[in-house]
């Protein structure tokens, strides 16, 4: 593992104030870190086990390829093998196990599936194959979205007819709110997402501040910027206060980013969104409005959705809930490794339990 | 999948970018962050640039990025 560079000095700094703040709270304090790339940079940067034993820190529902719900993937993966289509994605989705296999599965078998890095390529894929009904798979949060948007923004301007999204667009923010509603899981704060903070701006998360009382904090991907957000989070549990806050003033702004924000607002608006084994969240997600209808997958193909059925066994949905701990699942690291994954937390490089598997597969001592 | 990689604008024509990313160009649409100019920082998602950058920013985190660009193939381009 390549040690991230910071100065050490600064990350003994923070280490001692997280260890006074973590004292003087004199408990265990749980903090959920919403964002898959936060899942990851934690385990990669070996920062858990940089931190007192009395911070725990709880994987959040920001992985887009987990949330997405099994009734989304398997429609998906009938429209490949229904030859009609090309389905264009981003690579993770590929994997995913359905009920009828993956679209890697059905690509073996012949059906047309790309990957691909940008929707843009998607639109450009319609346009140098104009017979070929592209079909792109949109998922992802508030950082994916603008280009889905700008894309069928481009596609209305020029007349581009053989190009249609599969819309699972999903809103952190609502996500959050539902987590903290539903009392399932105890938390005492939320290190918030980087980059789609950069979209919707900090001040998106005043709502978790004011209506639970969470302390929210957002941080960019480094070791010392994530123990920057923790140390801030326990420091106010301390206190007693619940603030916003933002150690990411490089690329976060209070409002967010306008220019993104405008292109939401002229193709989707907001509905509901059915999450992995969560179900239907309402307003959590994003939707094609009138204009933008015509560009709908699932209307122009007749796309049926089944019940949102996990794979036996598997506990994804408890994990992106917050509820346990990849190793609290009977197949990790036995029947489900990346290399033959059973659930989407296992196939995604975002997801926690790929995560777990690949930096600390054994579970530490009990905290 | 919502992993932004800092990269310096090379050329610029309308909002189509080449940014440079560590020794790699990839063409960047830049409809997101309509004030930025060639030579500016910016974080690249997806093929879009979502936001202008200090050039110092940019550096400091330029560790990290390596780190993800050395990931094993089946790491996340999106
Ligand atoms: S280890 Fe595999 S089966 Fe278990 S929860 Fe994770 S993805 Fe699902």
């Amino acid at each position: 593992m390549t040690p991230i560079p910071v100065s050490q000095q600064k990350m003994d700094a923070l280490r001692e104030r997280m260890e006074t703040a973590i004292t003087r709270v004199g408990r265990l304090v749980r903090i959920m870190e919403v964002c898959g790339t936060h899942t990851v940079a934690a385990s990669r940067s070996g920062l858990r086990s940089l931190l007192p034993k009395q911070v725990k820190l709880i994987s959040g529902p920001g992985c887009p390829v987990c949330v997405t719900s099994q009734a989304y993937i398997d429609a998906v993966v009938d429209l490949a093998r229904g030859g009609k289509v090309t389905i264009a994605t981003y690579g993770d989705m590929i994997r995913v196990p359905g009920k009828r296999g993956s679209l890697e599965q059905a690509r073996a078998m012949g059906a047309s599936v790309r990957v691909m890095t940008s929707a843009m390529d998607a639109l450009k894929l319609a346009r140098a194959e104009p017979h070929t009904q592209v079909v792109f798979a949109a998922v992802g949060f508030e950082t994916t979205t603008p280009p889905t948007a700008d894309v069928l923004i481009r596609a209305e301007r020029d007349g581009v007819a053989n190009l249609f999204v599969m819309t699972a667009h999903k809103l952190v923010v609502p996500a959050m709110l539902a987590l903290l509603a539903s009392g399932e899981v105890q938390l005492d704060g939320f290190l918030c997402p980087g980059h789609v903070s950069v979209i919707i701006g900090a001040n998106a998360y005043r709502p978790v501040v004011e209506q639970y009382r969470k302390p929210c904090v957002v941080a960019g991907f480094e070791a010392a910027q994530m123990l920057a957000g923790l140390t801030e989070i326990v420091e106010q549990t301390a206190d007693g206060r619940a603030e916003l806050g933002n150690v990411y003033g490089a690329a976060v702004r209070g409002e967010g980013n306008a220019a993104a924000q405008r292109l939401f607002d002229e193709v989707f608006e907001v509905g509901d969104a059915d999450w992995r084994s969560i179900g239907v969240i309402p307003g959590s997600g994003l939707v094609l409005n009138a204009k933008y209808r015509k560009f709908d997958a699932a209307e122009r193909f007749g796309v049926q959705f089944g019940p949102d059925n996990a794979t036996p066994g598997c506990k994804c949905g408890e994990v992106i809930r917050g509820l346990q701990d990849p190793y609290d699942c009977p197949l990790f690291g036995k029947a489900c490794t990346p290399q033959r994954p059973i659930g989407p937390c296992m196939v995604s490089s975002e997801g926690s339990c790929q995560a777990y598997y690949k930096y600390h597969r054994f579970r530490p001592d009990p905290k | 999948m919502c992993l932004a990689i800092p990269g310096r604008i090379d050329t610029l024509t309308n909002d189509q970018a080449e940014v440079v990313i560590g020794t790699n160009r990839y063409d960047v649409c830049t409809v997101l962050t309509p004030e930025v100019q060639v030579g500016d920082w910016v974080l690249v998602h997806a093929g879009y640039s979502i936001t202008r950058l200090d050039e110092q920013d940019a550096r400091e985190t330029y560790a990290l990025i390596q780190q993800v660009l050395t990931e094993p193939p089946q790491a996340s381009q999106a």
